[in-house]
This record gives C-alpha cells, sequence and structure tokens, in this order.
C-alpha cells in the first residue's frame, strides 16, 4: 500500500502530533509556570501563575550550595563526557578495524557492564571510595558515570565506525598519513555524527544521575545539581519550597537542552557530509 | 621514478590458502604494467602488495632497487587509484588532492600550485571547492587520478579505476589515463578485469589465473602467440574459438574441415606422433565470408560449409555464430574462462556448441543461411588436450 496524503489522513495525523506534544510539554510547562508564581499563589490550583515572580530564581542562586553544584555538575558532566568519547572511540576504532583474539568478549563485557542495576554496587562503591579517598571528589563521581556511559559509547561508535570504507583509510595511508594521522584527519571526521549521539548520551546520564551523586557526595566540593535541589527542602522555615525546586529543575533543564541543539545540528550536518558512496 | 621488481613474491594467508604463488615480475621505470585477469586471480592482492598494503608472505618486492617488504605504505612514495575511488567526503576537491602535501607538510602555496596545475589537467578547476557528493562518477575518478598526480610519485598503482562508470565514460576516461601516464612517464601498475583495458592502455600486460602468472609481454604479443588456451581465450574480444582437432600427417582433422597446416605453423608445432588429440584455436576475425576471399588468400586456408544460428551486424563487421558437431573439449582452463564469462556456454537450437565468425560487412550472409565460410590455416593456434599449453607457442 502507498501512503495517500487524504484529508482524512492529514487531520489524524495533526491530530496525533498534537496530543503527543501536550503529553510531552504539559508537565514543562506546568513546571515552568510553578516556578514563575509567587510562594503564596503556589496552591491555589490555576494553571498559568495569575501573580508573575522571578524571586523564585533568585532565591535558587542565593543559596550557598546551589551555585557550586551547578559548577560541580557541568564540570563532572563535561569530563565524563570528553573522557567517554575518548576512550570509546579509540576502543571502538580497535574493535571495527583490528581482528584480535577476545573481540567478542570485549564487546559482551561492555554490554554486561550496562546491565548492572548501578544500586546494587553503589553501597560497596561508598566504603571503598571513603578508604581510597576519591568520596565527595569530582574523580569519585567521573569514574562511575564512565563506566556507565562507555560501553554505550563504543557500541555507538562502532556502528559509525563500521559504516566507514576501510579503502578511505588505506587512501590515507598510501598519501603518507601515520595511522593517528589517519584516524584523526579522515575517519574521527566523518564518524562525527556518532560522536556527537554518544557525547549527548554519555552527558545526559552523567548530568541526570541522582543515585552515585547523592551516595558519594557529602558537600559542595562534589554535590551535583539534581542532589542540591534536594536541598531546598526546608531551606526555609516559612516558605513552600516547592516554587524554589521548580525554578532549580528549570534551570538545571536549561543546559541539556542547549547541549542537545548544539550537537543536533551538528549530527544533521554531519551526516550529509558523510553522505557520499565510496 | 623507480622501476619495480617482485621476485618469487608469495602471499599466503593464515588459512592456508595461497593468493600469489611466486610472483616474478619487473615493472621498468616508466613502464605502464597491465596486471589482467578473471576476478580472485590475486591481480589486485599483487598490487596491494606493492603498495603495503597488505604483507609479502614470501619473496622479496624491490622499488628503485631498493628492498621495501618491511617499508610502510606511506614511506614508499606510491600513489593509488582506488576502484572506489576512496575519495574524503568531509574535504573539497582541493583539498582532497593536497592532502598528501599537506601531511608531507609542503608550503601552503606550492599546494596549492600543484593542485592548480592538476586541476588544469584533469579538467576539474572549476569543482575545487566542492565536496566529492556533490560530483558525478567521472568528476570524481578524475579527483582521485588528481589525488596521485599532485603528488609527483614514483609509480602510480591503480586498482580497476574505471570499474565504476558507465560504458561510455570509460573509454573516454580510459584515453585519458592513457595520455596522463604518458605525460608524466611514470610507472604505472594497472588492475583490471577487462581484457579490452589491458590490450589498450598497456605497454605489457601480465596475466594472472589463480595466483599464478601465465603469461607477460606487449598486448600484440599476447593477442597473436598465447603461451596457453587461458590466455588465448582471455585475450581478444569475441574469444577465440577453441575446437577438438586431431593432428595427422600434414594436416589436422577439425569438426568442420580437414585443414592442410601451412608451413610456418608446421615449423613451430615441430613433430607431433600421428593422430594426437588436441584443441585448436581459432580467432573470430581468422574466418571469412568464402565469397569475399581471392584465390591467394584460399591457398593457405580451407573453406566449408556453415548453417549460420545468428548473425549480429554491428555496422563495421558481422558476427557470424554457427553450430559445430561433435563432443566438445573438456579442459580445465577452458572453465575458467567459461565462469569468466558469466559460466554460461553458447548452444544452438539443435545443441551444438557455438563457433563466432568476424565477416567483413559486404558479406551478405544472413542468420539462417547456409554459407561457405573459410578459415585462415596460418593463424591457427594448438594447445595440448591436458595442460592447455600452446603447441604453436614461439618462444
Amino acid at each position: 500500500m502507498n501512503s495517500e496524503n487524504t484529508p482524512t489522513r492529514k487531520t489524524l495525523w495533526g491530530l496525533a502530533v498534537v496530543a503527543v506534544l501536550v503529553y510531552a510539554l504539559v508537565p514543562v510547562v506546568w513546571i515552568i509556570s510553578l516556578s514563575l508564581k509567587t510562594p503564596e499563589s503556589i496552591g491555589d490550583g490555576s494553571f498559568l501563575p495569575t501573580h508573575w515572580t522571578f524571586s523564585n530564581y533568585s532565591a535558587v542562586f542565593n543559596t550557598n550550595f546551589f551555585p557550586p553544584a551547578l559548577r560541580n555538575s557541568i564540570g563532572i558532566a563535561l569530563i565524563t563526557t570528553v573522557l567517554a568519547l575518548c576512550f570509546a572511540s579509540a576502543a571502538a576504532y580497535a574493535i571495527t578495524r583490528l581482528d584480535f583474539p577476545g573481540k567478542t568478549l570485549i564487546l559482551a563485557g561492555a554490554l554486561a557492564v550496562t546491565m548492572f542495576p548501578a544500586i546494587s554496587i553503589v553501597g560497596g562503591l561508598y566504603n571503598v571510595w571513603r578508604n581510597i579517598g576519591l568520596f565527595d571528589t569530582w574523580p569519585g563521581l567521573i569514574l562511575p558515570y564512565l563506566s556507565f556511559s562507555l560501553p554505550l559509547c563504543i557500541y555507538i561508535l562502532s556502528a559509525f565506525f563500521r559504516e566507514i570504507p576501510w579503502d578511505l583509510e588505506k587512501a590515507a595511508q598510501m598519501d603518507g598519513a601515520t595511522p593517528m594521522q589517519a584516524f584523526r584527519r579522515v575517519i574521527l571526521p566523518l564518524a562525527m555524527p556518532g560522536v556527537f549521539t554518544a557525547g549527548i548520551l554519555a552527558f545526559i546520564a552523567a548530568w541526570n544521575d541522582f543515585l552515585f551523586a547523592n551516595v558519594l557526595t557529602t558537600s559542595n566540593a562534589a554535590r551535583t545539581a539534581p542532589v542540591a535541589m534536594a536541598y531546598f527542602t526546608g531551606a526555609s522555615q516559612f516558605q513552600q519550597p516547592a516554587g524554589a525546586i521548580a525554578a532549580g529543575a528549570v534551570v538545571v533543564t536549561v543546559p541539556i537542552l542547549i547541549m542537545v541543539l548544539i550537537f543536533q545540528r551538528r549530527i544533521v550536518s554531519g551526516l550529509t557530509a558523510g553522505a557520499v558512496k565510496g | 621514478m623507480a622501476d619495480i621488481v617482485l621476485d618469487n613474491v608469495v602471499k599466503r594467508y593464515p588459512d592456508g590458502f595461497e593468493a600469489v604463488k611466486d610472483l616474478n615480475l619487473t615493472i621498468g621505470d616508466g613502464e605502464f604494467m597491465i596486471l589482467v585477469g578473471p576476478s580472485g586471480c590475486g591481480k589486485s592482492t599483487a598490487l596491494n602488495m606493492i603498495a603495503g598494503l597488505e604483507d609479502i608472505s614470501a619473496g622479496e618486492l624491490r622499488i628503485g632497487g631498493k628492498v621495501v617488504n618491511r617499508v610502510a605504505p606511506r614511506d614508499r612514495d606510491i600513489a593509488m587509484v582506488f576502484q572506489s575511488y576512496a575519495l574524503y567526503p568531509h574535504m573539497t576537491v582541493a583539498d582532497n588532492m593536497g592532502f598528501a602535501l599537506k601531511l608531507k607538510k609542503v608550503p601552503k602555496p606550492d599546494i596549492d600550485r600543484k593542485v592548480q596545475e592538476a586541476a588544469d589537467i584533469l579538467d576539474l578547476t572549476e569543482h575545487l571547492a566542492r565536496k566529492p557528493a556533490n560530483l558525478s562518477g567521472g568528476q570524481r575518478q578524475r579527483v582521485a587520478m588528481g589525488r596521485a598526480i599532485v603528488r609527483d610519485p614514483s609509480a602510480f598503482l591503480m586498482d580497476e579505476p574505471l570499474s565504476n562508470l558507465d560504458a561510455k565514460l570509460r573509454v573516454q576516461m580510459r584515453a585519458q589515463v592513457a595520455r596522463i601516464q604518458r605525460r608524466f612517464n611514470t610507472t604505472t601498475v594497472y588492475v583490471t578485469h577487462d581484457q579490452t583495458e589491458a590490450m589498450t592502455l598497456g605497454d605489457r600486460v601480465a596475466v594472472m589465473l589463480s595466483g599464478l602468472l601465465q603469461q607477460v609481454g606487449s598486448p600484440m604479443e599476447l593477442y597473436n602467440n598465447p603461451a596457453n588456451l587461458f590466455v588465448a581465450g582471455f585475450i581478444g574480444s569475441p574469444g577465440m574459438n577453441f575446437m577438438p582437432a586431431t593432428l595427422t600427417n600434414g594436416s589436422v582433422h577439425l569438426p568442420m574441415a580437414d585443414v592442410t597446416i601451412p608451413e610456418e605453423v608446421r615449423a613451430r608445432l615441430g613433430r607431433q606422433p600421428e593422430g594426437r588429440r588436441v584443441i585448436c584455436g581459432i580467432r573470430p576475425e581468422d574466418f571469412e565470408d568464402a565469397t569475399k576471399v581471392d584465390g591467394e588468400a584460399r591457398s593457405h586456408g580451407a573453406t566449408f560449409k556453415a548453417k549460420l544460428d545468428l548473425v549480429e551486424a554491428m555496422g563495421a563487421e558481422y558476427y557470424a555464430h554457427f553450430g559445430i558437431k561433435g563432443q566438445m573439449v573438456q579442459s580445465e582452463e577452458l572453465d575458467d574462462l567459461r565462469q569468466d564469462a558469466g559460466g554460461v556456454e553458447e548452444l544452438t537450437e539443435s545443441g551444438e556448441h557455438v563457433l563466432v565468425a568476424r565477416l567483413s560487412p559486404e558479406s551478405r550472409a544472413r542468420s539462417g543461411d547456409e554459407a561457405e565460410l573459410w578459415l585462415d590455416a596460418t593463424k591457427m593456434h594448438f594447445f595440448d588436450e591436458q595442460s592447455g599449453e600452446a603447441l604453436t607457442f614461439a618462444r
């Protein structure tokens, strides 16, 4: 059957799209609206704020723990992403290009790591980290994040490397490139869409994590934003913290939004640049 | 500029399969050498070994007098044109062509000048800023050529560079490749499975089959004096006709006629035992419509009657297909040839084996006619039934 664009079909599609959009966006709009309400009107039941205020946002940034937490989050997530991409691209390249014993075992092992429930290792990690001094430090969070994002990155990147014709690499070799030059100047630019895809996923995973960050940190030294938001509760005796939490949630969402928007554009341009028949 | 010498070169894979067996080949400085053969004959493997993209299992490879078995591809000063072109999709045409120079840290103005020169030769000047994705197949092929010539290497290696082009463009580019090679006079090794390219391009042609070198020589040497059945059948289009034959005293019994063997062929054939069964090969152009052959020519040939199964008019020539009675010859090399031709054997409606004769366009022969044909006995080739060696091979 070929798809005909009859008016009924179009209307149905339109309705479906609207339904999905409403389903996806109502909570977002809701939390934004909540963050813009005054403390008095927070429980008034109206969907849009009756009195607009930015006081929640200034309150969030005037705490002594949220700005450092935001800094920690950005730093830890970025370092995790960069490290994950470096290691994963090297590993994925080796897996796709070289024939060495235990290749499938490595891939299977990587997949097995992601299947571990984080909750089952976090307790042990707490004790180990306290003993070796990684507790409440950036590396203490980057390490577990890396171990969970690496397998995924390796999987995504090896899929992209596989698509790049081997002839290109041979051509680079003939042109006088060392293996490193061939990788950096020919293979990697072509795998950029994959690199960005993997990068986004690694960043989001590190950014959104609550469990590790909650257990493995205790102070402003390494506490990340999702955990810090929990501390709004009871920050003031006389104030409902819901408005501040909503404002914090919006603030925490913004970097991810920016990240995705930037990378999304690169993904699209990367795909078209690579679209050449060998 | 350099010569390339393959000295007993062997490629053996870990599973024991030998893709190239004991290859000896000397490619002179500035020579255009063609490696030709059906797919899987080891020609591309041989090329990759020269390039350094595949290890050499045994033997020695010398480029410009130096043994390069263990030298990395990037240090061999060789440029390669790939069948897939292998253009870098994320670079412009100019960057593609200048990539090797950039890696060599050649100053930017020099790179620009060299790229410009190459682009002029290849008619790519207005495409320099474009990406490969926006080029046609022929343009991509020229960029791949440009990438090679910009470097001014000591040798060009080309791995079926024209096989992705359509037929018309291939003929054009074939001429351009020949012109470029003559212009730069760079040692060139060119791999192809197309015998037409091999015939038209090469100074010399090396025919390979199952990893073994069959014969090396100029195109006309291979054509006129093939060393064995395979070379005889592979070179030339349409291919040589093969038929069973029995040698008797001074003449040969062919399925369609008894033919007196001319003195010159007999001299090459030497003394043969009476009644020896051999394979006779005659090229399509060594047949003719008997009415178009004058008396002098008739004296060194034989005429016979044949029912023309099919006549193809090509304009400048006619291809007449006719059947011959009796058992067809069996030979391993003929099987290889048949496989290369697509694995089908042409048969007439009544199941006879088909020979093809090239007739002059003045011939009035039509499909279904009973025609009198003439064959040039001086152009007969004889091959051993078992080994396929040419008995008429002039050393």
